[in-house]
């Protein structure tokens, strides 16, 4: 199949270009040894398929990311049959900057100059013909949220494909003086025996660009004398004149300019946007953290109401009237004994508990990807700075941070923005109190049994604490383990945009689809595991604190008697939760389910627990050690198996030691 | 006249003249368009990072970093 990638700077509207290409039909998936998440989907065009690459989104193809290898690995290596280049016309100065990158590999470029819409609404002009001609690439304009121009882009894409277009792309001039050197280093490598699988001139301009990954690829090869002469030229260029690697910026620039002089005109007074008036309230010195927030607050009230009130009652009353139907149905074909039990128990009492709270997570997500992709998510971060630097934090350890709310694993990938190893090693440390998305159905569970009128209060309670403790243990490590001042905060401010429906959709399905992969594969293993042992030895109770798992978890047990929570049920969940953290419910609903007939686990809860007793163990499934998942991905990410025990323990610790004392202090002021 | 861009008030324009903030970091800034010459505008300086516009985008740089920007006011 022919393959088209996607490229283009964040913010460019690409993932929304490649949405419009490819609909539904799309898969996420992770780049092999790498974890930049891989997206791909096909594209029917009359009657033939293609397959699309959606490139992490990149403002230069350099070696400062993993994002940014992926993607001149995959367009050198792999060669896909043609790259489109998405180009935010609003912004075309920084954006050709790619594209300048682009040409220089030598490959064929069809430029999709999108937010046409919002360069007219900033008076932008730009005349097509002059553009392409001055890249010589090809120029489609779109509006990919609108879904303009896309026909025209894949019109385009497939005649290219077909070879039905001759290329005549620009070559860059970084001034005499440096076009000499690359054509230098060009005939030594081409004379050597090397191998390297880069086109030459490409690698002799990565060389004296100083490209860390193109320097250990020669020095790999025995290019120790290419390298040496790479380094002289370096040296005799910076002796006059600036490092070379600033030069090559600096002349893609002037080129760039260039272009743009001659194709692009701009209104001399730029407007006051829309955007520039929302950023004015929600950046306030004083209104920006109030604001933050409460949309926080309403984010979390509107999923408990629409998310558990009106969808999640009929969901579990859906999953109850199937669990019943179905344990009918294995009765009237003559099922065994323990077949029945094992469905009804594990299957309807573990898994059903944990299905109950999909439709929460949709709503959540889908109000996250709606505040995502609005651009607000930024402007949080922004805010927060502020209180992240008192702490001797990095802003952007806020960003893994609210991701971390959807899923701890890529909230610790998040951290990767970080440049400096102490913040990101803090940030990954404290990234497991942030509560995710998994943990949802425990605090669900206890609200409805417990606080059924202030759902939403305690919801948004918990999330704040787990902030908190999560910024106070970075403030120790900052000033303990990992000293030294915060680097740079450097980041964008994308324009507001109104979120597109597919957009939001397909974002708040990835999380869902996951979500219930994990529920199909993970849980299913561990409730059936747990159900096993929670009926053996054969002829014993099951259920029963007699059985294995009864008694596992009454070995357990004493530990947290403090916190007020010593049964043996609440023990073997929190046990099962180090596997994943769905499976608390899961097996609280498997070890309950027994206790009364028809009895429904919220009922249950409250009859084992008091309303004390149920916060502390919420604080306790907020802060305690996270799931296997998590614990792998910061022993990859920190490369040290010694963090990922740390993290372990210290995380144990800190949860016990809070909910121990919220239950003790409790006591003491009377509550019960 | 030559002043980091942490002294520049709100409103006002400029073109860069100097980035002294590492190799690793110039070379960043650079990339995404704020190199020596290009023209600045700065849109919010009170408290936090600095916002400024560069070719119609909105950039944060926090304060520190502000500091090692030098900027010709216009």
């Amino acid at each position: 199949m022919k393959t088209i990638a996607l490229v283009g700077n964040p913010n460019s509207g690409k993932t929304t270009l490649f949405n419009a290409l490819t609909g539904a039909n799309q898969h996420v998936g992770n780049w092999p040894g790498v974890t930049v998440e891989k997206k791909e989907g096909i594209l029917t065009f009359n009657k033939e398929k293609y397959k699309v690459v959606d490139l992490p989104g990149t403002y230069s193809l350099g070696a400062y990311s993993e994002d940014e290898m992926v993607a001149r690995n995959f367009i050198l290596l792999d060669r896909p049959d043609v790259v489109i280049n998405v180009v935010d016309a609003t912004n075309m100065e920084r954006n050709l900057y790619l594209t300048t990158q682009l040409l220089e590999m030598g490959v064929k470029v069809i430029v999709a100059l999108n937010m046409m819409d919002e360069a007219a609404e900033k008076n932008i002009k730009i005349n097509m013909d002059k553009l392409s001609k001055q890249l010589g690439t090809l120029v489609v304009p779109t509006i990919a949220s609108k879904k303009n121009g896309i026909k025209d882009l894949i019109r385009v894409s497939v005649e290219s494909i077909k070879g039905n277009y001759s290329y005549s792309q620009k070559e860059i001039s970084y001034g005499k003086e440096i076009d000499a050197q690359i054509e230098k280093i060009r005939e030594v490598l081409e004379s050597s025996s090397m191998s390297v699988q880069y086109p030459y001139q490409w690698v002799a301009l990565k060389l004296l660009e100083n490209d860390s990954y193109m320097n250990e690829l020669i020095k790999d090869n025995q290019g120790s004398t290419v390298l040496n002469m790479v380094q002289e030229s370096i040296d005799h260029i910076a002796a006059t004149n600036m490092e070379p690697e600033f030069i090559i910026v600096d002349k893609r620039y002037e080129f760039i300019a260039n272009i743009v002089k001659e194709a692009v005109t701009k209104p001399s007074e730029e407007v006051v946007t829309t955007s520039d008036r929302i950023d004015k309230i929600v950046t306030h010195k004083w209104f920006g953290l109030p604001i933050f927030a409460l949309i926080m607050f309403i984010v979390y009230q509107l999923t408990f109401t629409i998310g558990e009130d009106i969808l999640g009652e009929a969901v579990a009353g859906g999953i109850e009237s199937l669990a019943e139907n179905v344990g009918i149905l294995l009765g009237n074909i003559n099922a065994p004994e323990w077949l029945i039990a094992f469905v009804s128990e594990g299957i309807f009492g573990g898994i059903g508990a944990v299905l109950e709270f999909v439709p929460l997570i949709m709503v959540m997500y889908l109000l996250f990807g709606i505040l995502e992709d609005s651009g607000y998510m930024a402007r949080a971060a922004y805010v927060m700075d502020r209180i992240m630097r008192s702490l001797g934090l990095h802003g952007k350890t806020f960003i893994s941070m609210l991701v971390g709310t959807g899923c701890n694993v890529p909230g610790i990938m998040a951290t990767r923005t970080l440049d400096s190893k102490k913040d990101r090693m803090i940030a990954m440390l404290i990234n497991p109190f942030i509560s995710c998305g998994a943990k949802l159905p425990i605090y669900l569970v206890f609200i409805a049994a417990f606080f059924p009128e202030h759902g939403g209060l305690v919801l948004f309670s918990l999330y704040v604490f787990g902030f908190l403790v999560a910024l106070l243990m970075g403030k120790i490590f900052s000033k303990t383990l990992f000293k030294g001042e915060p680097s740079y905060f450097i980041m964008e401010l994308p324009p507001y945009r109104m979120p597109t429906v597919k957009g939001v959709l397909l974002h708040m399905w990835d999380k869902v689809s996951s979500f219930l992969k994990r529920a199909g594969t993970v849980i299913f293993t561990v409730v059936t595991i747990l159900w096993v042992l929670s009926v053996l030895p054969y002829g014993v109770e099951p259920h029963s604190q007699a059985s294995i798992l009864g008694k596992i978890g009454t070995f357990i047990a004493p530990i947290f008697k403090p916190a007020g929570f010593g049964t043996w049920q609440a023990s073997v969940g929190l046990f099962a939760g180090i596997v994943a953290k769905e499976a608390v419910i899961a097996t609280l609903g498997m070890v309950y389910a027994g206790v009364e007939e028809g009895t429904r686990l919220v009922m249950a809860i409250q009859e084992v627990f008091t309303p004390l007793t149920a916060v502390s163990f919420m604080i306790m499934t907020l802060l305690y050690t996270p799931c296997a998942a998590v614990i792998g991905t910061i022993r990859r990410e920190t490369n040290s198996r010694k963090w990922a025990i740390v993290t372990v323990f210290y995380t144990f610790a800190v949860g016990w030691i809070l909910s121990v004392l919220v239950f003790q202090i409790g006591k003491l002021l009377g509550f019960s | 006249m030559n002043t980091p861009l942490l002294f520049f008030p709100q409103g006002e324009k400029g073109i860069v003249s100097k980035i002294m903030g590492g190799r690793k970091i110039d070379k960043r800034l650079y990339e995404m368009g704020l190199n020596t010459g290009s023209e600045v505008q700065v849109i919010k300086n009170d408290a936090g990072p600095i916002i400024i516009s560069l070719g119609g985008s909105k950039i944060a740089l926090g304060r520190g970093l502000a500091q090692k920007i030098i900027v010709s006011q216009r």
